[in-house]
């Protein structure tokens, strides 16, 4: 009874304590790999229902959420009564999986602590030969991050193999930032966007028609034609191919993000981008068709934030009521030009892409002004004032 | 051996001759050791030892048995000089890497003595090179004093767990952490890096542990800038002995093979970068 006793109250310490073993270690280093190529920060939530995930670009304009629920562990023990988040440079995590392709072959099993008392996330692989590794990381407490998307309310939605995607992709060079996707109702095009004033003599254009026979699942509901980021996607696309699980896009009007999706018994992948509203002027705008639109309090406003609205119309998540997003807490001052590099180096195509969402929760309106001005760093053009630019 | 073509007067005049069918057996033990630009030579009877030397903190010996030269001949005690080890290396590589199986540089190094230069004969494919270092006097290398009877903690590991841990090691940290000890954690590599710290443990019954003798806990640090360069030592090994002495000096000694499967030796010494008795 006596180590019984002992065994509760280091539990208590440890906000979460799971363990994953054999191939799935493999899969959680190439999930953390594939929400790298998003962005620079890892989310981790750990909940009753699984772990949750997520990474955000800096213009907002791409999210990545993977949610690996308890059975994808051998063991998993996460918070009942208290909601738990914290984020930590991505690059810090995918440290700790180095060696990707012999990872299955000498990790065991892999085991993640979050222990608030010290306010580490420990990991420990254990490898073969005895060897044991541990690495202690330091997060930060942050807000919830959770991009707002129904895939259910989506008109179209098309399901293939990662192969059918990957060799499509392979078509267009890695450079490559945005790509069309038209659908008819029995094809889909898939076109390198090119700026209405590129030379067009000069421009090289690359099409792919594909016909429907070649999707699992193809249900268009009218034509529609979406422009989005390509690079962010082919994290997606490596995971899915690794995993050998087909991927499932949903998608509306231009303007509406576009999630493709990854699902099997035990985990949940969700890639949401925002795509190009119909209105090609390079400020921003809301999606106006949408009638039911929130209006929140006047200084909120801003033309960046517009399509933050139509995030906010179907979120009310659970949660303490303050700012989305709080300025970051002291870190090593590497970390904080890191992302103002990044958001430079977004360049113009963002400003055309309306930000997804963000913030978990509708400010009070005191607490509204300078705070979540502050916390706006939507446009590429807004990053390069380096006060306003944030990680989080 | 088309070297064999000097004549009886020119070798007689060598206070050190030695030869290899195969340079490799030489430059790639060298390379191990190649981090700084100068390499104090000492050759006796027993064979040859280059040491390179960082800031007075940290020293690589390799060592050439007589026996691996295909001929070998030193006509006095001991032959001393230094040269630049990086204008070796490019000389023992100057036919550039051979990619057909069986054709190697063969190689006849010679030394007159004292202000002398060292002349390599490289031939290779029946080409014949003749390059001339010039040498300088051989600085005093540093006596670590490290001596087997002052050893308090040691360990033999097979290279190729090691091989594993440093080349994950966080390069952010300044410092390298090395605690032995006769109970847990038993052998463990730590680093202290921007994102937080990590320990690498090897428990003293594992298969790759191959001998574990650890008398008393102790914790030393040493900089990573001054082990960084081990790892070339460490990837040529087959088994790495590790041992810390009383003061927390460090002694890693590496069991290389050659191509011909001949044994050959190097070792780093190191100082601490402050000491931590114990943990």
């Amino acid at each position: 009874m006596q180590t019984l006793f002992r065994n509760n109250i280091v539990d208590k310490q440890n906000i979460m304590d799971c363990v994953a073993t054999g191939g799935n270690v493999k899969v959680l280093a190439k999930a953390i790999h594939s929400l790298s190529r998003i962005g620079e920060e890892l989310y981790m939530e750990p909940m009753e229902d699984g772990l949750a995930l997520r990474s955000v670009n800096s213009s907002r304009s791409a999210f990545a959420c993977f949610l690996l629920s308890p059975l994808f562990f051998q063991r998993y023990q996460a918070p009942s009564d208290q909601s738990f988040r914290c984020k930590m440079p991505i690059k810090s995590v995918q440290a700790v999986f180095k060696s990707l392709t012999s990872l299955d072959r000498s990790v065991e099993k892999c085991r993640i602590q979050l222990n608030s008392e010290k306010s580490r996330l420990t990991i420990t692989l254990h490898c073969k030969h005895g060897l044991l590794k541990t690495h202690n990381l330091s997060y930060q407490d942050c807000e919830g991050l959770q991009a707002v998307f129904d895939k259910e309310s989506c008109a179209n939605v098309l399901q293939a193999q990662p192969r059918l995607m990957v060799d499509t992709v392979l078509h267009f060079p890695p450079s490559l930032e945005e790509v069309n996707l038209s659908v008819s109702s029995d094809r889909v095009w898939l076109r390198n966007h090119v700026e209405d004033d590129t030379d067009s003599s000069r421009a090289m254009m690359t099409e792919l028609c594909l016909s429907s026979e070649e999707f699992d699942h193809f249900a268009v509901g009218s034509q529609t034609s979406i422009t989005f980021c390509l690079k962010e996607l082919r994290g997606l696309l490596a995971f899915a191919e690794s995993s050998g699980l087909p991927i499932s896009m949903y998608f509306d009007e231009p303007g509406s993000p576009v999630i493709l999706s990854v699902t099997d018994s035990v985990l949940e992948a969700n890639f949401v981008l925002a795509t190009l509203s119909e209105d090609s002027h390079p400020k921003n705008h809301v999606n106006t068709k949408r009638p039911d639109t929130e209006q929140p309090p006047d200084d909120f406003m801003s033309d960046d934030m517009d399509s933050f609205l139509i995030a906010m119309e179907t979120s009310e998540l659970p949660g303490p009521s303050h700012v989305p997003t709080s300025p970051p807490r002291p870190t090593s001052n590497r970390k904080h030009s890191f992302s103002e590099e990044e958001a430079l180096a977004e360049g113009p195509p963002n400003k055309k892409f309306c930000s997804l969402f963000f913030g978990s929760v509708l400010p009070t309106p005191s607490q509204l002004p300078n705070q979540t001005m502050q916390s706006q760093e939507v446009l590429a053009s807004d990053s390069e004032d380096e006060n306003q630019t944030e990680t989080s | 051996m088309p070297l064999s073509t000097q004549s009886q007067a020119d070798i007689d005049q060598y206070i050190l001759i030695a030869s290899l069918d195969n340079a490799r057996n030489l430059s790639n033990i060298l390379k191990a050791i190649s981090f700084r630009d100068h390499a104090i030579f000492n050759a006796t009877q027993n064979g040859l030892k280059v040491t390179v030397e960082d800031s007075k903190c940290l020293q690589a010996n390799a060592f050439i048995q007589a026996d691996i030269f295909q001929e070998y001949i030193i006509k006095e005690d001991t032959v001393g000089f230094q040269v630049n080890l990086t204008v070796l290396l490019d000389c023992l590589t100057i036919f550039g890497g051979s990619t057909v199986p069986g054709v190697c540089t063969a190689l006849r190094m010679c030394y007159n003595g004292y202000g002398y230069p060292l002349t390599l004969f490289l031939e290779e494919g029946g080409v014949v090179t003749v390059c001339k270092i010039n040498t300088q006097e051989p600085e005093e290398p540093i006596d670590f004093d490290f001596c087997s009877t002052n050893v308090t903690n040691k360990v033999i590991l097979q290279s190729d767990s090691l091989k594993e841990a440093f080349s994950e090691l966080d390069m952010t940290s300044e410092v390298l952490q090395i605690t032995m000890s006769p109970s847990h954690p038993y052998f463990r590599l730590s680093t202290f890096g921007n994102s937080g710290n990590a320990h690498y443990d090897y428990p003293k019954d594992s298969d790759m542990m191959e001998l574990f003798q650890c008398t008393k806990i102790q914790t030393s640090r040493y900089k990573m800038s001054l082990l960084k360069p081990s790892t070339k030592a460490l990837a040529l090994s087959c088994k790495v002995s590790v041992r810390t002495d009383s003061r927390g000096f460090l002694s890693l000694q590496y069991l290389v093979r050659n191509d011909d499967g001949q044994i050959c030796f190097v070792e780093y010494y190191c100082c601490p970068d402050e000491e931590v008795e114990e943990e």
